[in-house]
């Protein structure tokens, strides 16, 4: 019973989302930030949604994190970037989108240039991440709205976060 | 078959939903610290379980059986617990934990905004669904006992 439905909507109340933060915000560098938080909050909660649907376990290492990355973009995107870029030590990748729905029909002003208009996607990663007990870092190298040919996340495993322990006797 | 009673916990270890449906021996102590006292075991069970396996433990602790019950144990990687007891004719107990997460905590706890991820589940909804998943499944079959 997985909807599908067509990225226009979505992509049209994104752009809204955006341009009524801009109007509440004035301040790029904000607008970046709160992107960030909300997607975070979506992220904590989304990642229930990719575990129920898929079943999976725990990563085993990093790439296998990449890969339910790159799952989860298939789920729910309907896109599948390339991993690609390894750092040597392994504890480094880039995502690489060809084709972006957060990004069709839109063209960034020029006081926007530094707005990283999907930052959500990063906080979105970040809170997923963190939910099942791994901090990574991800940032954007590339953005075909700025005029790069592709957009490129690049993602970095921080560490891995202890099991809570229960609470103390009393 | 018999379902006893249902334990949902958070990742850090809060009770977020408990449910009975036939349970005659009660612990004496309040809910509050039964649930504790639960989280604990299950807790020193994990750490017992992947400590002492001789071999990788891929899945870690499913369940354990006493004479008179069964405890089923269902944890994701995001850290939530479910635990049903059942009687110990009851198999198949940790698909119908599965479907739990999936059915009705994805659907009415966190596809639901006004319900917080780490706090008791207060919504009306959810317990409604819970009791109707359980009550259809063939598990359930509730004799007076």
């Amino acid at each position: 019973n997985n909807k599908l439905q067509n990225s226009e909507l979505f992509t049209l109340t994104y752009g809204a989302l955006v341009a009524q933060l801009l109007k509440d915000y004035e301040n790029v560098e904000d607008v970046n930030k709160q992107l960030e938080r909300m997607g975070y909050n979506m992220g904590i909660r989304l990642i229930e949604d990719f575990l129920a649907r898929t079943g999976s376990g725990r990563c085993y290492d990093f790439r296998d994190t990449a890969e339910k990355i790159q799952t989860g973009f298939k789920i729910f995107l309907g896109i599948t970037p390339t991993i690609t870029n390894w750092s040597a030590a392994g504890d480094e990748f880039s995502l690489c989108f060809e084709t972006n729905p957060l990004t069709e029909f839109v063209e960034l002003p020029d006081h926007c240039l530094n707005l990283k208009y999907c930052n959500i996607l990063i906080g979105v990663l970040r809170g997923a991440c963190e939910m099942v007990q791994m901090e990574i870092a991800c940032w954007f190298v590339q953005d075909q709205l700025k005029n790069d040919n592709v957009t490129e996340l690049r993602v970095k495993f921080i560490k891995r976060l202890e099991d809570a322990i229960p609470a103390g006797e009393d | 078959m018999t379902i006893h009673n249902l334990y949902i916990f958070s990742k850090n270890g809060t009770l977020l939903y408990y449910a009975e449906w036939n349970r005659l021996n009660k612990s004496g102590i309040t809910k509050e610290e039964e649930a504790k006292l639960m989280y604990g075991m299950l807790f020193s069970i994990k750490s017992f379980v992947s400590k002492i396996s001789p071999l990788d433990p891929k899945e870690g602790f499913l369940y354990y059986k006493t004479s008179k019950y069964t405890l089923h144990y269902f944890e994701t990687p995001s850290g939530l617990k479910f635990v049903l007891n059942t009687d110990n004719a009851t198999q198949n107990a940790r698909e119908l934990l599965q479907q739990l997460y999936k059915e009705v905590y994805l659907e009415y706890v966190v596809k639901n905004p006004l319900c917080q991820l780490n706090e008791p589940i207060q919504s009306e909804l959810f317990k409604l669904k819970v009791d109707e998943l359980f009550k259809k499944s063939p598990l359930f079959l509730s004799r007076s006992i």
